[in-house]
């Protein structure tokens, strides 16, 4: 998998390389403002209240 | 057969530093989002202090999503303070301690309940279960500054509803102290059972307006 996206990056090794981590970057971003706010309420942790 | 395997292993290698930074988000991430809401609860109570809102002063009408006062542990820093938001829905608790609606007020005879997350969202109550029998709690609200001492603490299941009562697993009884339940999860990481830690009014110092 990793190996076929680093084949399609085009340029030299420097470019696929600064690419792979602008790539990164952007998963990265997407997962912390975007996914993981909306998982955090699913995930049963630090419930603080009682009820029934 | 090997290209399979290989994908299957860079999937799991994926996932697993997916998990990793979801963990990093829950302990850290989201910490970031109550210190900005901390900000401006904060900055509304302080407004609130310096321009008294008309009425007759009583505060027994407080909208979901209002600064209602500042708690302050002295046992756990100087610098402990945090902003108490009115209402315990998640989207109150992830902006600091929350008020329990309907529970009595600061000061008031009855019980003052709060509940906070003890590892995530700044973790304002992480180490409230360092707290011991005389233990100042302060909570500083509009009209005076109210110092609860601990009484006790204890572990309950989350299906223990009478910790909120007017008086804590005494049911119907009528109050005739000022009291004040914290909350939080236990053991930390788990929703499996609840810290709670009681407090009584200790003394009260009017603020002059």
């Amino acid at each position: 998998m990793y190996g076929f996206i680093w084949r399609r990056l085009p340029g030299g090794v420097a470019l696929k390389l600064g690419a792979t981590l602008v790539l990164l970057g952007v998963l990265t971003a997407l997962l912390w403002y975007v996914v993981f706010p909306w998982a955090e309420p699913l995930v049963p942790l630090d419930r603080v209240t009682v009820g029934p | 057969m090997r290209a399979v395997l290989r994908t299957f292993g860079e999937l799991s290698i994926t996932l697993g530093s997916i998990m990793l930074l979801f963990c990093a988000y829950l302990l850290w991430g989201t910490g970031a989002y109550t210190e900005r809401h901390q900000v401006l609860l904060q900055q509304q109570l302080a407004q609130e202090a310096t321009s008294p809102v008309r009425g007759d002063g009583k505060l027994d009408s407080i909208e979901l999503g209002r600064a209602l006062a500042m708690i302050r542990i002295p046992k756990l820093g100087v610098d402990y303070k945090y902003a108490i938001v009115e209402g315990v829905d998640a989207e109150h608790l992830r902006q600091g301690p929350g008020h329990y609606p309907g529970t009595a007020l600061p000061g008031e005879i009855g019980n003052f309940v709060v509940s906070g997350h003890r590892t995530t969202y700044s973790a304002p109550f992480n180490r409230i279960g360092e707290l011991r029998p005389g233990d100042e709690v302060i909570i500083d609200a509009r009209q005076a500054r109210y110092t609860y001492r601990v009484t006790s603490s204890k572990i309950v299941y989350p299906t223990q509803l009478d910790v909120i009562e007017p008086v804590p697993e005494q049911p119907g009884k009528r109050a005739r102290h000022a009291l004040l339940t914290l909350s939080t999860c236990h053991p930390e990481y788990s929703a499996r059972q609840r810290l709670i830690v009681y407090g009584v009014l200790d003394r009260t110092h009017e603020r002059r307006t």
